[in-house]
């Protein structure tokens, strides 16, 4: 006898348990079936049915009934083809005839484990709620005693430091009749610093980023630093250098970062001599903030013949980049060698600073590197910062929030009175509520020297669909409806690399002048305000006392 | 926003010179106090001039105490001076304000000035914490011919306070700061001239930058990197790391307070440690808006001003006296008989430099060096 759970369709999930629920207006639609070709999860199709209907076509009202067939767009309930809201049907139907609807009381995270396998999926974590950093306020306005600076007509250097500056005692410098020069005879080394803009772009590599994306990034970076004069710098991500950029000119606007996985080193170190310049910085990747405890992941399908190349791997295979760096074993003698040996690669003309998922043992990892004095910074990835790829869980519920660890990693400096010698760098959640200046701001004021941003890029940038309602977030399955996270060109020719270019220019010439709006009143203009809590409130105490900053209400 | 007057002179002057100035400017201070350093001085301590003065004010409780810990520290009293103070409505009397002569502790007689130096302060500091909690001893420097004198009030009654219209005080470079209240409570460690180990400076308009300046000094472990009653203080504190502590030329206070921008430092002769300097002293730079006016060990005044200029001030005078000034209608007063074509008006590049005894002034450009 058949189940009756079969025959009442019991095994199925109702339409209440999806995130997002279509609204299909069947008296708008055309049939034209554009929604259903774009749709990424395939979450919506075409069907019939059939369907009695009563009408009448003479001038008196003669009412028949007939059966009709109809063409319908439906959803399917199954949780692999779950509506993501991306909305990307709804921009593509010529009559408004669709578009997806958040579900407030969806029970997808109940079912989204089939197989016995996590929730996997890309973006960052999935809470609305306004973050810590977007509850800071700038409340030192200048203006009588101490008269405002003007944004558009002072000159502002909103600039900082990236690399181990050396302590005031400890410069070799000789005086010679009034005049301080470097002691030729003094062989203390002077590590290498870059001056740049405050904002960097986070580390986002080659595979986990499309071609023309990743392509309209370096455009955009090239051309802030060569026409409009902004030194802003990008990091590579985990996934190897187009060989091209190796050898160029516009390597030194990049900071390459290696990571656990090793990928593309291959390659990077055979192109060294052949490096007309240097990178900006390396970056030693030991947690990311989105994931923390994890390594970078790029899944089988993105791993096209180029990124395969690029990165020394056969095609089609899962990269998983393990949680930790297989030489680890301890910090002070793993993460000293593997910065000595980055240096040694580039006569140490280069800066070499590792980077961490937010934690609560950053402070230690702050203090071995205090010691280090060939550690160039520290880069601190708070549990708002996004990812490619990863488990729902370890994005959702593990890291720690970036303001709170970014204060006490700076405070901590200050007491050793090494707050201006090792450069902290924040990174997770920076404009998440699409503050971008004002958070930067208000992490300078913490005591980050710079920041890092990434999936503000992507959204302000290429028009991401991702949000913290889970929307969209499928970065890990190469289907990305905007072509930003995908290596399939019928997705990623979608995206314009000059059109990315353009936005991230406009992106970094408007946040460099709301700093300066912001910078401005406060009477700042000459050296980025690190550390400048006292400009600083927060309308909570508890957060007030824990940042020690005031308390404003 | 406050206002200064400094006057360096190759002959003894009175503070009153000081005084008067401040009076014309007038406008700018609320008489929330007033502050005088001075320095290489005349009269009544024209021939103790390698002895240390102890400069302050305490109770009768403080005295005793002050008594007690300098006779335990080794120092033996060699004179006294304190201003005859006279009844003035509004200023409240304290018990003593004095200037104490002492000979160093015999162990520390044939020690270098260095190290004297550092037995000054600390004991400076010794006397301040000793006294601060319960406000029964307050002292403002410890230094050889150095006198301070702090009072809260108008400048002028404060003058006729402590009698120095009547008074023998004299020195040869005076500085004078009449006080305008802002943020910060009417205290009077929280007034200016301040003083570290022969540096002096005084400052008008907030320091934006206060707060990391702050946490840079005391990150020394310097003992002497402490009060910060007003935000002003770091600026003679900067001056002391610097020139001091560092060892560096005067002329680069300037470049530490307000350095120069990457384009700018490539032009000039010593660029490599200019950039190395800017980026290990990159807290210390101030946003002004501020004027600081300012004297080393050796006598030498000088006047900077914040990268945008935002609190000019004025430097005039004739050959063996100069002032530098808040106001030109101070430096008016100072010295009404100068050619005043020649007044100088710092532009934000400039340092303006006195050399000792007033006998020349040098105008120090940052791009040109």
């Amino acid at each position: 006898m058949e189940p009756a759970s079969k025959l009442d369709q019991n095994h199925r999930l109702s339409i209440k348990e999806l995130p997002y629920i279509i609204r299909w207006k069947d008296h708008r639609c055309k049939r034209c079936g554009q929604c259903t070709a774009v749709c990424p999860v395939r979450a919506i199709e075409p069907s019939v049915k059939l369907r009695r209907v009563v009408f009448s076509e003479g001038p008196l009202p003669e009412p028949s009934v007939v059966r009709k067939i109809y063409h319908v767009i439906e959803q399917v309930t199954d949780i692999d083809r779950a509506c993501t809201g991306c909305g990307a049907c709804a921009l593509v139907c010529p009559n408004d005839a669709i578009e997806p609807e958040y579900n407030p009381s969806n029970k997808f995270l109940h079912y989204k484990n089939k197989g016995g396998e996590g929730y996997k999926r890309g973006g960052r974590r999935n809470d609305p709620y306004i973050s810590t950093l977007d509850r800071l306020k700038f409340t030192r306005i200048s203006m009588l005693t101490d008269p405002a600076l003007d944004a558009g007509r002072h000159e502002f250097r909103v600039r900082t430091l990236l690399g181990r500056i050396l302590p005031s005692d400890k410069l070799p410098l000789i005086e010679k009749e009034g005049k301080l020069t470097i002691d030729e005879e003094n062989d203390r080394f002077i590590p290498p610093v870059r001056e740049i803009f405050p904002i960097m772009i986070g580390s986002m590599s080659v595979g986990a980023l499309s071609p023309p994306m990743w392509e309209g990034l370096a455009m955009g970076v090239a051309y802030l630093n060569e026409v409009e004069g902004l030194p802003v710098v990008m990091c590579t991500g985990e996934g190897g250098v187009p060989p091209r950029l190796l050898k160029s000119r516009f390597l030194k606007y990049m900071i390459i970062q290696i990571a656990s996985g090793y990928f593309g080193w291959d390659e990077i170190v055979h192109a060294i001599p052949h490096m007309v310049e240097d990178p900006a910085a390396i970056e030693i990747k030991y947690g990311q903030g989105a994931k923390p405890g994890d390594g970078g992941l790029l899944m089988a399908q993105k791993v096209l013949r180029l990124i395969a190349s690029i990165r020394g791997v056969p095609q089609f295979v899962d990269l998983a980049s393990p949680p930790t760096h297989q030489t680890k074993y301890s910090i002070e003698e793993a993460v000293a060698k593997m910065i000595q040996s980055m240096s040694m690669a580039w006569g140490f003309r280069v800066p070499v600073y590792p980077k961490i998922s937010g934690t609560k043992t950053a402070r230690s990892v702050l203090n071995n590197l205090a010691r280090n004095p060939y550690a160039a910074a520290l880069s601190i990835d708070g549990e708002d910062g996004g990812t490619g790829a990863a488990y729902n869980v370890s994005m959702d519920k593990m890291g720690h929030p970036i303001a709170s660890n970014i204060r006490e990693c700076y405070l901590d400096l200050v007491k050793q009175g090494k707050q201006n010698e090792l450069p902290l760098i924040a990174a997770g959640g920076v404009g998440k509520k699409g503050n971008l200046a004002a958070n930067a701001a208000a992490l300078i004021m913490l005591g980050a020297s710079a920041v890092s941003i990434g999936k503000y890029i992507m959204q302000a940038t290429a028009n991401c669909f991702g949000d913290e309602y889970n929307r969209c977030n499928i970065c890990n399955t190469g289907k990305c409806p905007r072509g930003i996270t995908t290596q399939d060109p019928k997705l990623y020719r979608r995206l314009d690399s000059d059109k990315v270019a353009e936005r991230l220019v406009e992106v970094f010439k408007a946040a460099n002048v709301e700093l300066k709006k912001i910078f401005a009143p406060m009477g700042r203009s000459t050296e980025l305000p690190i550390g400048m809590s006292d400009g600083l409130s927060v309308d909570d105490k508890a957060i007030a006392d824990r940042l020690e900053i005031s308390y404003a209400c | 926003m406050c206002r200064l007057s400094a006057i360096t002179s190759n002959k003894y002057f009175s503070p009153m010179e000081n005084i008067l100035a401040l009076e014309t400017m007038k406008e700018g201070h609320d008489g929330s106090g007033l502050g005088l350093t001075l320095k290489d001085l005349g009269g009544h301590f024209e021939k103790l001039k390698t002895y240390p003065i102890l400069s302050g004010i305490c109770s009768k409780s403080g005295a005793k105490i002050l008594d007690d810990y300098m006779e335990t520290a080794g120092f033996k009293l060699k004179d006294i001076w304190a201003p005859k103070i006279r009844n003035v409505k509004g200023i409240t009397q304290r018990d003593h304000y004095f200037a104490r002569i002492y000979d160093y502790p015999a162990s520390f007689k044939h020690k270098s000035l260095s190290e004297k130096e550092d037995l000054l302060m600390n004991v400076r500091i010794s006397l301040r914490k000793l006294g601060e909690s319960d406000g029964s001893i307050f002292v403002f420097s410890f230094y050889p011919d150095t006198l301070t004198l702090k009072e809260v009030g108008d400048p002028l009654q404060v003058a006729e306070f402590f009698s120095l219209d009547c008074d023998n005080l004299k020195a040869k470079i005076i500085f004078a700061q009449g006080r305008q209240n802002t943020n910060y409570a009417i205290y009077l460690y929280a007034c200016h001239p301040f003083f570290i180990q022969g540096y002096c400076t005084m400052t008008n308009g907030e320091n934006t930058a206060f707060v990391p300046i702050r946490e840079f000094l005391t990150g020394r472990k310097f003992p002497g990197y402490i009060g910060y009653n007003s935000d002003s203080e770091v600026f003679t504190h900067i001056l002391h790391y610097t020139v001091r502590q560092l060892g560096f030329p005067l002329t680069y206070y300037k470049d530490v307070i307000t350095p120069l921008k990457e384009s700018e430092i490539e032009k000039r002769q010593d660029s490599k440690a200019l950039k190395l300097i800017k980026q290990s002293l990159r807290p210390l730079c101030i946003d002004g808006p501020n004027v600081v006016i300012g004297f080393i060990p050796d006598g030498t005044c000088f006047m900077v001003h914040d990268s945008k200029k935002l609190r000019p001030g004025v430097v005039g005078g004739v050959k063996g006296k100069y002032a530098l000034m808040s106001e030109e209608c101070g430096l008016d007063s100072a010295i009404p008989k100068r050619d005043k074509s020649k007044d100088i008006f710092p532009m934000k590049y400039d340092m303006v430099i006195i050399k000792p005894q007033a006998e020349e002034v040098i105008i120090w450009n940052q791009l040109q060096n």
